[in-house]
């Protein structure tokens, strides 16, 4: 095979794109559509600062990398989960990557300065670990966004992430998240503006750029997600894919010019609804915050010991 | 050659020479699911794979609910 654009031989193919490229202009071909989504959606403006949610995997560190690439002023934030050896070799990551480029890490750890960490979360609430997970990691990144005075969250949520959520989405019409579930999110009282520049880019895309580019990234999956909703809707959607390429993109972005205007009402019902919480002032529609319930559920319980370990590098 | 697969980590011995798409179709793997990583560098589907190649077929799918 050969590179679209130069002719050389080509690293990787894009069924999708119907195309072939080159490690240089696979680079280039990223670039590409994160500036382009950039730009299109007004994610970032010029001299505004990005604070990168960072966990270690290839996504948010292929993000990073990116956006500082692209010329942006992007710190990281990461936040430590306590999910057993997992979380330590994630931490190791997200370090690494920020310490060989002389970039700013931000850190956070649940445990320490929270106060509790997810499995002990999960084990509290009776929930999937996922969902205390993306509950933390929402509140965390925006709270420490609004502390350090950055203008954006930048998430490193790609094509089959995006896909996927629009997917459960949409089998359970759920019209409030249908309504929210856009590339940017417009900054507002005691929130920040929330970004997706990797919504163009696939899953499989991402991890290139990663082995190309030489980031050293988490490739084990949580042991926590193993088997959750959201993987089996990735299934799902790759099987559809493997028989029609673009498949996906096409239920993504379709969804985003002829339907999401459909769902945006319900969504801004919603925001009016909300007020400050009562504990730590961010927008939630009830008196105290769901994260703020979850510190208070979770306060002098026992920690759960993790016992599913990560699998061996 | 061998063939280094993660999650979980193990290794198979396969008789070469393969193409990578028809490795990944003998394993039952789905092309977009996956990297095919040959000797360190990134291949793609229609590359040949001989006996003495070292050959890591890296997931790329992951999801936590956020």
């Amino acid at each position: 095979m050969k590179c679209r654009v130069c002719r050389q031989p080509a690293v990787i193919d894009l069924r999708r794109h119907n195309a072939n490229f080159c490690a240089e202009h696979f680079v280039e071909h990223c670039r590409e559509q994160v500036r382009r989504t950039i730009d299109h959606f007004k994610m970032v403006a010029p001299g505004d600062r990005v604070l990168v949610a960072v966990s270690g995997g290839k996504d948010s560190l292929a993000l990073w990398d990116l956006l500082v690439e692209l010329g942006y002023d992007a710190d990281g934030l990461y936040l430590g989960l306590g999910i057993g050896d997992y979380s330590d070799e994630s931490g190791r990551y997200a370090r690494e990557f920020a310490s060989q480029r002389g970039l700013h890490l931000v850190e956070v750890d649940l445990r320490d300065d929270i106060g509790f960490d997810v499995p002990t979360a999960a084990a509290v609430t009776k929930r999937v670990p996922c969902s205390a997970c993306g509950l933390s990691k929402r509140h965390l990144f925006d709270r420490a966004a609004i502390d350090g005075g950055y203008d954006a969250v930048a998430t490193g949520h790609n094509l089959d992430d995006e896909a996927a959520v629009l997917f459960g989405n949409t089998l359970r019409w759920n019209i409030e998240y249908l309504g929210r579930q856009l590339p940017v999110l417009p900054a507002r009282a005691g929130l920040p503006r929330k970004v997706k520049p990797l919504v163009r880019l696939a899953e499989r895309e991402m991890a290139a750029y990663c082995v190309v580019r030489g980031i050293d990234y988490q490739v084990e999956e949580c042991p926590m997600a193993a088997g959750n909703r959201h993987l089996g809707y990735k299934e799902a959607l790759n099987a559809i894919e493997a028989s029609s390429p673009g498949a996906k993109s096409a239920f993504y972005f379709e969804f985003l010019d002829k339907a999401s205007h459909l769902f945006a009402n319900r969504a801004q019902t919603e925001r009016d609804g909300l007020q400050a919480c009562q504990s730590c002032g961010t927008p939630t529609p009830g008196e105290v915050c769901a994260f703020c319930r979850l510190v208070e559920r979770t306060a002098g319980a026992t920690p759960v010991e993790l016992t599913v370990k990560a699998p061996p590098l | 050659m061998q063939v280094t697969l993660r999650n979980p980590r193990r290794v198979l011995e396969v008789a070469g020479p393969v193409r990578v798409s028809a490795l990944l179709d003998r394993l039952e793997i789905h092309r977009d699911t996956v990297l095919v990583i040959r000797n360190a560098t990134l291949v793609p589907s229609d590359t040949l794979l001989e006996d003495a190649d070292e050959i890591e077929i890296r997931p790329v799918i992951s999801g936590g609910s956020s």
